[in-house]
């Protein structure tokens, strides 16, 4: 009876949890098969699921249309770079915040997380400007330093949870041996915390790779990443769903194999020090 | 040859590389992603092999999108864009500012006095032309013929809204799908507010009174707004307050809608049997107007190139503002693509021609549209703006988008009009006093 029971409940989970992770991929899903249609089967009533004539014309044309492995670059080096430039910044940090705390600590920490609810379209004019008089504007590395500067509150955050969970024992055992700081933090306590690293850098190389504000504002035409391939692919005049799919598709393939890839190191990094 | 010479003719090489780069100009050129300037894109391989010191490079966005960008790039002389295409809404306010660079002399080919005389006073400001226009556009009524001789309908060649609403009626058929009309429901300034603003200017109301004082609670905008959204609500399809442009383009090229009121643009898409599935049973009106009135809107829409001030290549950048704009250009989309894709709406030479007026049977409507639409005088009433479809003043993005916010919650049914409309009234106030016009 008991048995029963359980199986009964064992059963519901899965079919709950397959429902939810279908209703999550559902978009993706749409989007990619879209891709694959016409225009008009595209926008047909009632719509088409898997029955309709597929077409690889829309790759075609936006392959023919745009140049998409010079925004892929732009879109991996952004990513990449922004997320890179803002682990040498916040391991420090987090790092003394986690083992060096004082009494401003927690109160430093919820400060960088309230730049987060300020509405970046607030401080847009005065960035713009700033980048004009650096000469950064259209450049790549206007793009690293803002995003590692926009992303760098979460990373400081994440890093610092991680870090709070390695026992502090082990940093003082290490200190009575002779460690120096640059040993301590390379050898002692990078390897211990990896996980959070790891999931802290794929993390942020995701939301970088997502960013389409100042992506799209700060760049003209030698800088644009994925999102502003995107972005070229809509009209308020005149169907375009087909094709944009067929971008969105190309835009968001290799951050979903990459998060596929590495999804053990993701979830393995994510619930680190959730369960004692 | 000895490693000198070797050395020598190689940095002789260089040296003429980099002397044929120094030489090069390169323009950045911004514009909306729409068919005919995708087309445009495609034949600048032209424009090229015509002026091989001068490169182009494209940034190619959505219309909202691109306005975004290319404001704040020419708001703070950024000088990021060399070409930059805007609509006639924008030119008059950027030229007022000096962000421009005036289009006087663009040379025989561009042939100033070939454009219509609507469409050149609207890119004008203190008598020079600032921007050169690419295409343009004005409103229409599409409706399908195989409905109206069912229902025993005849579509006049200039309707009345009291028209519309019979013909809507009598077509309306909801158990199989086929709604009597379809309208711009979906927020923002040039989503419905594109619509309704047409519509009130054609009911003689008008935005502001000659003091910029909102007159959006006036008996004409009352009547206005509450015709529409009755209108909507009864013979419209459902969710009619989410749909733009493109959801009643694909509504009415799946047979969905008995009438279709929007941008003349779309005359050619629903006439394409390869994407529309009535191309046989379209015709097509001048935009409605209401009982003797006989003010049909005054929507106008031009897609333009502008050369900001901030622009380091001006000359450049006239040089190809003219190749795209001029008469030639014309000839070349005719012989590239056929004469059904030429850039409608700005030259009377185009609809001069045998071919075009054979190749696109709306091309008389749309140019009697285009011609008739008087954007300095929109409605019966004196109004101190410029514009059919919108108002060309700078807070009137922000107040058309939360006006129109407002109009379409009535076309869902959560406000009523009055309320909707009061809502909209306190909204102009309090926007057009922080933006100075009023105290």
């Amino acid at each position: 009876m008991a048995r029963a029971s359980a199986d009964r409940h064992k059963l519901l989970v899965t079919v709950v949890a397959w429902g939810v992770a279908l209703a999550i991929f559902f978009p993706i899903l749409w989007t990619v098969l879209t891709s694959f249609k016409t225009e008009a089967a595209a926008v047909a009533i009632p719509p088409q699921f898997l029955f309709f004539d597929w077409t690889t014309e829309n790759y075609a044309e936006v392959w023919a249309r745009t140049d998409y492995l010079h925004h892929f670059t732009n879109s991996v080096v952004i990513s990449l770079g922004s997320s890179l430039m803002g682990l040498l910044v916040a391991i420090p940090a987090a790092w003394a915040m986690a083992f060096s705390p004082t009494r401003g600590t927690r109160g430093v920490l919820m400060w960088m997380l309230s730049t987060k609810m300020l509405p970046a379209v607030g401080v847009l004019v005065p960035i713009y400007l700033l980048c004009k008089r650096a000469g950064l504007l259209d450049t790549r590395t206007a793009l690293v330093i803002v995003l590692m500067l926009s992303n760098l509150p979460i990373m400081v955050w994440m890093l610092f949870t991680y870090f709070k969970e390695i026992p502090r024992d082990i940093l003082e055992a290490a200190r009575m041996d002779g460690a120096t700081l640059r040993y301590e933090l390379l050898y002692i306590l990078a390897p211990m915390a990896l996980p959070g690293i790891a999931s802290t850098l794929l993390l942020n190389v995701i939301l970088a790779w997502n960013e389409s504000f100042w992506t799209l504002n700060l760049t003209a035409a030698s800088t644009g990443p994925l999102t502003a391939f995107i972005a070229s692919f809509s009209a308020p005049e005149g169907l375009f769903y087909a094709k944009l799919s067929a971008a969105s598709t190309l835009a968001i393939a290799p951050i979903v194999v990459l998060g596929w890839l590495s999804q053990k190191q993701l979830v393995r990094g994510l619930t680190f020090g959730a369960v004692k | 040859m000895t490693l000198k010479r070797r050395l020598l003719a190689l940095g002789a090489g260089l040296a003429s590389v980099f002397a044929t780069h120094a030489g090069a100009v390169t323009l950045t050129i911004a514009t909306v992603n729409n068919g005919d300037m995708i087309r445009m894109q495609k034949l600048a391989d032209d424009f090229t092999r015509q002026h091989s010191d001068i490169e182009l490079r494209w940034v190619t966005l959505e219309e909202n999108l691109l306005r975004q960008r290319v404001t704040i790039d020419v708001a703070t002389q950024g000088g990021q864009y060399d070409v930059v295409t805007v609509g006639n809404y924008e030119v008059p306010i950027w030229a007022a500012h000096d962000w421009l660079v005036p289009l006087e002399d663009l040379g025989e080919d561009f042939a100033r006095d070939d454009l219509l005389p609507a469409i050149s006073d609207s890119l004008s400001y203190d008598g020079k032309l600032y921007a050169a226009p690419f295409y343009a556009e004005s409103a229409l009524t599409m409706y399908r013929t195989d409905l109206f001789d069912r229902a025993g309908l005849a579509m006049p060649e200039s309707p009345t809204w009291e028209f519309i609403r019979t013909a809507a009626e009598s077509i309306t058929d909801r158990d199989n799908g086929i709604y009597g009309i379809c309208l711009r429901g979906k927020a923002g300034w040039g989503e419905n507010m594109a619509f309704v603003s047409t519509l009130a200017h054609s009911w003689g109301a008008r935005w502001f009174d000659m003091q910029w004082q909102p007159q959006l609670q006036s008996q004409r905008w009352q009547a206005a707004v509450a015709f529409y959204v009755d209108l909507l609500r009864k013979y419209g399809p459902p969710g009619a307050s989410t749909n733009g442009f493109n959801e009643n383009l694909a509504l009415f090229q799946a047979g969905k809608c008995g009438i279709w009121i929007d941008a003349s643009v779309a005359a050619s898409f629903v006439s394409d049997p390869r994407q529309s599935s009535v191309a046989d049973n379209v015709a097509f009106a001048l935009f409605p107007a209401r009982g003797d009135l006989q003010n049909r809107g005054n929507w106008l829409w031009a897609w333009s190139f502008v050369i900001p001030a901030a622009s380091a290549n001006v000359e450049a950048a006239k040089t190809f503002v003219a190749w795209a704009t001029g008469k030639s250009y014309t000839q070349l989309v005719a012989a590239e693509s056929g004469w059904a894709d030429a850039p409608p709406g700005t030259r009377q030479s185009l609809y001069a021609s045998a071919e075009y007026q054979q190749a696109a049977p709306f091309a008389d409507i749309v140019l009697r549209a285009i011609e008739a639409a008087n954007t300095r005088h929109p409605s019966e009433q004196a109004v101190p703006y410029v514009g059919g479809n919108f108002v060309s003043i700078a807070p009137y993005q922000g107040i058309g988008t939360v006006v129109g916010q407002q109009i379409s919650a009535a076309v869902a049914g959560q406000l009523s009009t009055q309320r909707a409309l009061a809502n909209a009234q306190y909204i102009a106030e309090r926007e057009m006093t922080r933006a100075r016009y009023r105290d």
